[in-house]
């Protein structure tokens, strides 16, 4: 396969229109750009954004890794990183340490990411506002004139039916005081993490848009002073390596109503077992 | 005891492997050559050449073979292969009016220059099942007769000498490209054209119906329907002239449509057009309906507010294969966001408990 592809699959005139439209998105934190999307391999909404900006971006001296819900043995990370690794021949790894890119799906990996580090993310829908806006041309509007009303509509309603703000993942933020930003469906507990020292770019292929944070861009989960943002999570330990400060999958273990807890990053949760922490229900 | 799921590579390979075996079905059954479904499958050929945006009949005969007849998976594949290959350049505008005509029939006017033309057609076939092609194939050649003289002049030219249909503005602008910019609104004229003829039948049709039912009723008459092959010409630099490159069948067709007038044009016919590759009469039928409807604005008429006049609802949606790909991207996994709102749904069934026993207890 690598013999009858360029690079990374894309010609370099498709990967230099890409990077134009993430240094744009760099320029101008937060906002959409949109760009011209190429048909791709896998279907859309199985990551071809993410898989034209992670293409656009790797040099042969990347080290790769691929997440989807926080692992890297998912069916679908699987599959975009064996094309990676058919296409661009590029090391990949599993170990968030060692990766210089990250392309995920739904996840913010538990440790810090450092400077240098490009944390890509696989997008479906890019517009915060689509729930509440159908129209594209109306939302573009929106954002143009800072017109974010309605959505504050919206929280506030949650409040008063709820008592919550009822929005558990892609929570809407708010980017260095500007643009009101979808952070990808990453459940809330990582949208604090998302102020952090690595390069985030956001793809979105069948929508036709990339955005992106610089590091250390300032970023506001949007809340209210009475009903501050709060960033949840299971309230368990891990099953396997007892940590208490990951994000928590569930697992059904019985038709008992049997369960457990376990990190939903499989590094972080690997990496710490190596290490000798050990959860109720390890081996 | 629970251990983390490993192996989805393996789980991969092997239902890839299963998938081959299905494919090729029952071993004692010949297996299907692309030239067999390419000769035999014309029109399922045809369609995945139209909604794949490549004329290739091999190719898209191949892909229906790879596909095991799922024409989307199909035209997925054809749309992806031809994201890598590189572009030479463009063709000259092609010229229907000089095509060779396999079929060509009007239903505004019962005869007129270049002729009715039946052709190939189901049209006034009785829907009954044909018992004897499931054991012999066989056909007695059609009768055959000389290929008509002179050209074939468009059925709108004739209305267009008279001044009664409106006339289109001519341009040498260089069409808009979907396929190499990113969609913006509001789209020009072209560029919808250019996302309906690649756009999915069924939706299109669908969207083409409604039109005839009453969103935004535009009351179409089939102009001219042809359908035949066109030569394609290329200027090539070196040589400073075009050559014929080849030549590709299509299928074009102008509606008239009924018009009273508006506040900024005269009464007169008006049109709407379909052209769309091999012979795909539903489909260019089917386009030039939703066309018409499309042109509202320019043409001063009212916004009715119906899903066909809407041009960012068709552009968005009429594209199967964005639409599939989306659609079935719910198989992927979503247990982390499922979790964080199973954890949203506990905590509010909690509060909403807590609340209950306190009525209760007051």
């Amino acid at each position: 396969m690598t013999e009858h592809y360029n690079f990374a699959y894309l010609d370099e005139q498709t990967k230099r229109m890409i990077r134009r439209a993430i240094l744009k998105g760099l320029a101008v934190p937060g906002y959409q750009v949109p760009f011209a999307s190429r048909e791709m391999p896998m279907p859309y909404g199985w990551g071809t954004g993410g898989v034209q900006v992670t293409a656009a971006t790797l040099t042969p001296e990347d080290t790769l890794k691929v997440i989807d819900q926080g692992a890297d043995d998912t069916t679908n990370a699987v599959s975009i990183r064996k094309f990676f690794e058919r296409t661009a021949g590029v090391a990949v790894t599993e170990r968030t340490a060692e990766a210089t890119v990250i392309q995920t799906r739904h996840r913010i990996p538990e440790e810090p990411l450092t400077k240098g580090q490009i944390l890509v993310y696989q997008v479906p829908i890019p517009e915060p506002l689509r729930f509440l806006e159908p129209s594209e041309v109306e939302t573009r509007k929106m954002h143009a004139l800072e017109d974010y009303g309605l959505m504050h509509v919206k929280l506030y309603e949650d409040i008063s039916r709820h008592g919550h703000i009822a929005t558990s993942y892609a929570y809407p933020v708010k980017v260095q005081g500007r643009y009101v930003m979808d952070p990808s469906p990453i459940p809330k507990f990582d949208n604090p993490k998302m102020e952090m020292a690595a390069i985030q770019l956001f793809g979105a292929g069948r929508e036709q848009r990339i955005y992106a944070l610089p590091p250390h861009t300032r970023v506001m989960s949007l809340d209210f002073e009475d009903h501050p943002f709060e960033a949840s999570k299971a309230n368990h330990a891990c099953g396997l390596c007892a940590s208490t400060d990951s994000y928590l999958d569930e697992v059904i273990t019985d038709d008992q109503g049997g369960r457990m807890f376990v990190c939903s990053d499989t590094d972080y949760c690997s990496t710490r077992q190596a290490a000798g922490f050990k959860g109720k229900d390890a081996a | 005891m629970y251990v983390a799921v490993k192996g989805g590579e393996r789980a991969i390979d092997n239902a890839h492997a299963w998938l081959a075996e299905e494919r090729r079905g029952d071993p004692a059954v010949p297996e299907l050559s692309v030239a067999q479904i390419r000769e035999q499958m014309t029109l399922a050929v045809n369609r995945v050449m139209a909604e794949g945006s490549l004329f290739d009949p091999d190719l898209a005969a191949l892909a229906i073979k790879q596909g095991r007849g799922d024409l989307i998976e199909a035209i997925f594949l054809i749309r992806a292969y031809r994201t890598t290959l590189p572009r030479f350049g463009a063709t000259l505008p092609v010229e229907t009016g000089a095509m060779a005509c396999d079929r060509r029939i009007s239903a505004t006017f019962k005869d007129l220059p270049g002729g009715q033309v039946l052709g190939p057609t189901f049209d006034y076939t009785h829907r009954l099942l044909d018992f004897r092609l499931a054991a012999d194939g066989g056909v007695d050649p059609a009768p055959r007769g000389a290929p008509a003289a002179g050209s074939v002049p468009h059925v709108s030219d004739f209305l267009n000498r008279e001044g009664l249909i409106q006339a289109e503005p001519v341009t040498d602008e260089v069409p808009p490209d979907l396929t190499r910019d990113p969609l913006e609104l509001p789209a020009s004229r072209a560029l919808r054209l250019q996302s309906l003829t690649r756009g999915d039948e069924g939706f299109v049709l669908g969207m083409a119906y409604s039109t005839q039912r009453g969103y935004a009723r535009n009351h179409a008459f089939v102009g001219e329907l042809r359908i035949g092959t066109c030569s394609v010409e290329m200027e090539i630099p070196e040589l400073g002239f075009a050559i014929d490159i080849g030549e590709v069948t299509l299928t074009e067709c102008e509606t008239v449509n009924q018009f009273k007038g508006s506040k900024t044009e005269p009464p007169q016919f008006t049109r709407g057009y379909g052209l769309v590759f091999g012979q795909t009469e539903r489909k260019a039928i089917s386009m030039a309906l939703v066309d018409r409807a499309l042109r509202w604005r320019e043409l001063g008429e009212d916004d009715q507010g119906a899903p066909a006049q809407d041009e960012e609802f068709v552009l968005y949606h009429c594209d199967n294969i964005q639409a599939t790909g989306f659609l079935e991207h719910i198989k992927l996994p979503h247990y982390v966001d499922f979790q964080s709102e199973l954890e949203l749904v506990r905590k509010l069934r909690r509060e909403a408990g807590a609340e209950a026993r306190q009525d209760a207890a007051e």
